[in-house]
């Protein structure tokens, strides 16, 4: 069984009276285990498709079945409680708080989750020291640079243990050097057996995945497995 | 989501702006404040009366002439409607069996010269009695007090005030001193030791005569003021009010009680009375406060509208980390509240402290034994209506916060 099945998925937005069908009929399957890339050019849908898929956005048509259950009338409650456990996302921008140290941004969706607060910490700290940031725990983020910027924020995504997790445009803010090592990040997850979706429009960035999933016209254009995959070399954050 | 985190989180998102904070919140501070010491002031206001008033003694009917104000109107017209033989009636053991005193007085302001001193004070005319009742102790003051037969002969003497006696006579001895009033010479027999704020009368200030010599020689009257009856118990003080309601209507023919020239007043009418007023006063001034505080709320809810529009991404990211609609609708609401909460609490201490400063000013510079009275029913009053305020002002916009849609929030510019 497929951890995301979708079929015939479409998102249509009406705004002043003018209908957009950003996505407009997708079917695909992703398992647990995958490292996914879904490319596209800008304005093809595949964002559209990613916060559908990761339950940020609901979709106007199509049936929707994670870990084999029909997500379409979830309420906004029981949506926000998969978001919270099984679900972690990485953003191009970050989206951390500012002003708040490094620990704090990572126990975030812990306190939603409930989590106690010793609890909570023993688990932030972990998180934190799993992407190299150990010596920056009572950090305010808004001292660290872009690449640590987006370690904190994947710490963040990894925190509640998640099924899934959806880096959209994970590299788009950084240099090089740091994209580099966000992806070989992702990879080292995946390879430990967490499911990833890539959101990118660089295809080098996309090779890093097993799979690709070309979005065109907010359809799937093409689906293709990785014939030269990209390894980065595995040595982590800590190097 | 617990209460504590949520707490903290407010607390988190108030202090990241920490001066618009203290800006929103100064509406609030200022009407708290202005409750606070309105309430405190009102409350020692009322106090010192209440206490000067009792001060008199729990015991005392007054016997006023005229209509008791708020029945009908004309009461002014009789003032002249008790005269000397009411109150030589009223002393005669047999018409008011129970009465221990009888008290009669005339008042009016006037000018005291010696020399080319002269002292504006007020003028007071009474019996011996007078003093007594108002526990006189002439131990401490200086000379005698006037005598029945100087209130018989009418003879043109004083007793002053030693706020008088130091304005006329500086340094020294006033007593056999003759004193001008209204180009009479009048000697001054005694004068008072220091004493504190009578109900209306500072006898600091006053200069006492005899009843009939005020009458005659001073205010140019044939009728009183005012008599002042000490029942010789509380628990006999309405059978003195109906022994005099008796004796002045016989002797001014009134035979239907809606047509008396008179009434009389106890002295828990009198704190009744007073108590009413100065209620009332509070409630007035409270609600002119109340206006700023609806104005300090809608700077909160402006603010705080302010603050969802600014902070919609981060609204959008803790969707995707997993808060529901409650947790961003009770994360605003705890922040306005504690906004409010922090300005009701600023604003009690600053009440306290403008309070505190009032109450010292009065005693310094009015001369009266004001107390600072802490303001419970204003603290109270303060803390509920800020954390009321900051609910009902920061449910608009906690509503507005926790309605936005995750990925909408999360792509806001």
């Amino acid at each position: 069984m497929p951890l995301i099945s979708v079929r015939n998925l479409q998102k249509t937005y009406i705004d002043d009276g003018v209908e957009t069908r950003a996505v407009r009929g997708i079917d695909l399957d992703i398992n647990e285990g995958e490292f996914v890339s879904i490319v596209g050019p800008s304005g093809s849908g595949k964002s559209t498709l990613t916060q559908m898929l990761g339950f940020l956005d609901r979709p106007t048509g199509g049936t929707y079945l994670f870990e084999g259950k029909e997500m379409n009338n979830y309420s906004d409650d029981e949506l926000a409680f998969i978001r919270n456990t099984k679900i972690g996302f990485v953003f191009q921008s970050f989206n951390l708080l500012a002003r708040q140290s490094v620990l704090d941004n990572v126990k975030l969706p812990l306190i939603y989750a409930g989590i106690t607060e010793p609890k909570r910490t023993h688990i932030a700290k972990e998180m934190v020291e799993l992407v190299g940031l150990g010596d920056r725990m009572l950090y305010d983020t808004s001292k660290l640079s872009g690449g640590q910027k987006q370690r904190v924020a994947i710490a963040r995504a990894l925190a509640n243990n998640p099924r899934v997790i959806f880096a959209d445009e994970p590299t788009g803010s950084l240099d090089s050097k740091s994209g580099e090592v966000v992806l070989e990040f992702l990879q080292n997850l995946h390879a430990k057996g967490g499911t990833i979706v890539l959101v990118t429009h660089e295809s080098y960035v996309a090779e890093s995945a097993q799979r690709i999933l070309h979005i065109k016209d907010g359809l799937l254009d093409k689906d293709e497995k990785v014939k030269n995959r990209r390894i980065i070399a595995q040595d982590g954050f800590n190097k | 989501m617990k209460l504590q985190d949520n707490i903290t989180m407010a607390v988190r998102g108030v202090t990241t702006h920490k001066s618009r904070a203290i800006l929103t919140i100064l509406g609030i501070v200022i009407g708290i404040a202005s409750i606070t010491l309105v309430m405190a002031i009102g409350d020692g206001a009322q106090n010192l009366i209440v206490g000067e008033i009792q001060g008199l003694g729990t015991q005392n009917v007054y016997v006023i002439p005229g209509r008791q104000s708020g029945l009908k109107s004309g009461g002014n017209l009789m003032v002249d409607s008790i005269k000397n033989k009411d109150f030589e009636d009223m002393q005669k053991k047999s018409n008011i069996p129970d009465a221990q005193l009888v008290i009669p007085m005339v008042f009016g302001p006037g000018t005291a010269t010696y020399g080319s001193e002269s002292y504006d004070g007020t003028f007071l005319g009474s019996t011996q009695d007078f003093f007594t009742s108002s526990n006189v102790d002439m131990t401490k003051g200086q000379g005698t007090l006037f005598s029945a037969d100087d209130v018989l002969q009418k003879a043109k003497v004083a007793v002053i005030g030693n706020l008088v006696a130091n304005q006329l006579f500086g340094f020294s001895s006033a007593v056999g001193q003759n004193i001008k009033i209204k180009d009479q010479s009048f000697r001054v027999v005694g004068v008072l030791p220091e004493m504190g704020q009578m109900a209306a009368v500072n006898l600091n200030e006053s200069i006492v005569v005899p009843y009939t010599t005020a009458q005659q020689y001073i205010l140019g009257i044939r009728y009183i003021q005012r008599i002042i009856i000490q029942a010789d118990s509380v628990a006999n003080i309405p059978n003195v009010q109906k022994d005099v309601t008796t004796l002045l209507r016989n002797n001014h023919n009134i035979t239907d009680p809606t047509k008396d020239d008179f009434f009389t007043q106890t002295q828990q009418d009198l704190i009744g009375t007073i108590s009413t007023i100065t209620n009332i006063l509070t409630i007035l001034l409270t609600s002119v406060a109340a206006i700023s505080l609806l104005v300090g709320g809608i700077g909160i809810m402006n603010i705080m509208l302010v603050s969802v529009t600014e902070r919609t991404r981060e609204i959008g990211l803790r969707k995707a980390l997993g808060a529901t609609n409650s947790n961003i609708l009770s994360q605003f609401l705890m922040e306005a509240v504690i906004l409010t909460i922090s300005g009701g609490v600023i604003g009690i201490l600053v009440g306290i402290l403008m309070s505190l400063g009032a109450a010292w000013a009065i005693t310094t510079f009015g001369g009266l034994s004001f107390v600072f009275i802490f303001p419970v029913v204003g603290v109270i009053l303060g803390v509920t209506v800020s954390s009321a305020i900051g609910f009902v002002f920061g449910v608009f916009p906690a509503r507005q916060a926790s309605r936005k849609s995750p990925m909408e929030a999360l792509r806001y510019e």
